[in-house]
């Protein structure tokens, strides 16, 4: 008789630590761009177009760009501006999605249908067209002063307010299931018996039980961030240059790529790096915090 | 069964007639008012013609009032004219939808052709070095920037070996005609299919993964069924019902799916479409091809559903 095919053996949880520790030089590099612009004397919004697209060299270490501007610190600026992006939004969206996902759960009834079915029609949307429109938008005519709505900090603001408006669902789905299965356990209703509040339960007894499958759905969230940001910037939409981004570096790469490669190819590679990396440490921290779940 | 239908159905009613009217007034934020530029293009026009104009168009009334004329119209089957194209939306719409069914279901088949395969056969020995192999490369399709990838092929390919074209679809080349334009396809499907193998090759793996840790498997060894039999008979009977219903509601992203790749490959279907009219301040066009967009996708989970319930003769839906 032949035995069952064996069950998929544990991983260690090494194999998140290679993810993490790229994570973590990719995001001190990035915090540091500062430090480096004081030590080599740089300013990556400098244009200097009698050095334009000049190859790598001890002055500038991976070249300048079509403006003569440094690659390597807009690189670095960029990052910080891209995985900023990618937490903040995937926090909002998780902290929006807990909030619904946390009251559908716990209240039941006609509140959770009526948010899960606004959930399902928000799930439905057409992502990308639909983050196009509200990347146009022009935010003066929405009410906003117009010398703010054109500025560094609204290009940004409003990339992570997009972004969470529909990365929620996910969330909010999550929460409420895993609300709904502990509700009912014994130590839920004993924190009623003793007249606890619908807020502290939900705060001290519901959301511990989601923990941890929310910061693997949170982790994973990142990456889908950074990658939407990209897209966005790369269509024109989203980060608006001079401040740089991965994606918006990539806006002119389909000229450039044949001239001037390097410039068409790195911002790619570093958003391709870390988001793999994000994904991988997902993976990871899913398996060390949750072993029962399904293998995947 | 029948309640369901209809249930879904109002309800899919209901989430295209909010969203029509989220999108019309987000629509109406969007710079560039065709009065607006009238106006800066023609310095004749005084500030009156243009409230003038305006009032001929009806753009000075509220915009619920302007979306109730729109919405009437439209459940009419009319859904008025593109400013892009210069011809009716739905002419507009129905070429663009037939160059994206070529280029997103070319990619969705052989997608599921490496994907299923090669996520059952990873099941079958996890964590080998197979199994490391294709997870990683799933990942890495999964993390990969699509428009970045598309960018990289052009280069390769189009640039550099000059083997492929580069974008469009071959229309305009004299004498070619049905398979003389098939290589158009290569680089966009290329990049479609690597970007979305990854994602079914894991829930493929995990399913089968599953299926194979149940009871009935290690029944049928014990009858001395082979490994194939097993797999093919036994565990994928199980591991289709998820992956089925994950198939069903990708489907959903049919019309807009294939947005990027479109747009940096000049392949003029609904998601280049799409674009366009967003950014060309063609409403109409847009309004309708959203809506069609959202329709579709309810009309996948809709089906994903029924898929579920008639694979899994455990489920029913009351």
């Amino acid at each position: 008789m032949r035995s069952n095919p064996p069950r998929p053996a544990r991983p260690t949880g090494r194999r998140g630590l290679a993810a993490a520790s790229v994570l973590c030089i990719l995001t001190v590099l990035c915090i540091a761009a500062p430090l480096f612009e004081a030590l080599s004397g740089l300013d990556p919004d400098r244009v200097d177009l009698f050095s334009r697209l000049e190859h790598p060299s001890a002055a500038h270490w991976l070249g300048t760009d079509e403006l003569g501007r440094d690659t390597a610190l807009r690189l670095l600026h960029g990052g910080r501006v891209s995985l900023a992006v990618g937490i903040a939004g995937a926090l909002a969206a998780a902290v929006l999605g807990t909030l619904v996902g946390l009251v559908a759960g716990y209240f039941g009834g006609w509140v959770d249908a009526t948010l899960m079915r606004f959930t399902d029609g928000v799930a439905a949307a057409p992502l990308l067209p639909l983050l196009i429109v509200l990347a146009a938008v022009d935010l003066s005519k929405a009410g906003l002063p117009p010398e703010w709505a054109v500025s560094e900090a609204a290009s940004v603001a409003r990339i992570v307010v997009i972004v969470a408006l529909f990365g929620w669902p996910g969330a909010a789905r999550l929460v409420r299931g895993a609300t709904l299965s502990v509700r009912e356990r014994d130590y839920v209703r004993a924190a009623v018996g003793v007249g606890a509040g619908p807020l502290r339960i939900m705060v001290r007894h519901l959301l511990p039980n989601v923990a941890s499958p929310l910061l693997v759905a949170g982790t994973l969230a990142v990456g889908h961030v950074i990658l939407l940001e990209s897209v966005l910037s790369f269509l024109g939409l989203g980060i608006q240059p001079p401040l740089p981004s991965w994606g918006n570096m990539l806006n002119n790469a389909q000229e450039l790529m044949a001239s001037a490669p390097l410039i068409a190819v790195l911002p790619g590679a570093l958003i391709f790096v870390t988001v793999l990396a994000v994904n991988r440490l997902g993976d990871a921290l899913q398996e060390t915090l949750d072993p029962l779940a399904r293998p995947g | 069964m029948t309640a369901l239908l209809l249930g879904r159905l109002w309800q899919g009613a209901l989430v295209l007639g909010i969203m029509s009217v989220a999108v019309y007034a987000l629509i109406g934020l969007m710079p560039g008012d065709p009065i607006d530029l009238m106006v800066s293009s023609d310095p004749d026009l005084t500030p009156e013609d243009a409230e003038r104009l305006k009032a001929l168009f009806g753009l000075d009334r509220p915009v619920l009032e302007r979306w109730w004329a729109w919405a009437g119209h439209a459940v009419r089957g009319d859904l008025g004219y593109s400013r892009l194209y210069a011809a009716p939306v739905l002419e507009v719409l129905g070429p663009a939808l037939a160059n994206t069914l070529v280029l997103l279901g070319t990619s969705f088949v052989l997608t599921l052709a490496i994907a299923l395969p090669a996520g059952t056969l990873a099941a079958m020995k996890p964590f080998s070095w197979y199994d490391r192999l294709v997870n990683f490369a799933a990942l890495a399709g999964v993390s990969m920037p699509v428009f970045w990838l598309a960018l990289l092929l052009i280069v390769v390919f189009a640039v550099g070996l000059g083997v492929l074209p580069a974008g469009g679809t071959g229309e305009v080349a004299a004498g070619r005609s049905g398979f003389g334009r098939l290589h158009f396809l290569v680089l966009p499907v290329a990049t479609l299919v690597f970007a979305s193998v990854g994602g079914h090759l894991r829930f493929m793996r995990a399913a089968v993964i599953e299926a194979l840790a149940q009871h009935h498997i290690r029944t049928a060894y014990a009858k001395g069924a082979g490994t194939a039999r097993v797999v093919l008979a036994h565990a994928l009977r199980n591991a289709m019902i998820p992956v089925t219903t994950v198939i069903a509601l990708d489907m959903g992203t049919l019309v807009s799916g294939a947005l990027v790749v479109e747009a940096v490959f000049a392949w003029p279907g609904t998601g280049k479409l799409i674009y366009d009219a967003i950014l060309g301040n063609d409403f109409n066009l847009a309004l309708a091809a959203l809506l069609l967009a959202t329709a579709v996708t309810l009309l996948a989970s809709l089906l994903a559903d029924l898929a579920y319930a008639w694979l899994d003769p455990r489920v029913t839906y009351r």
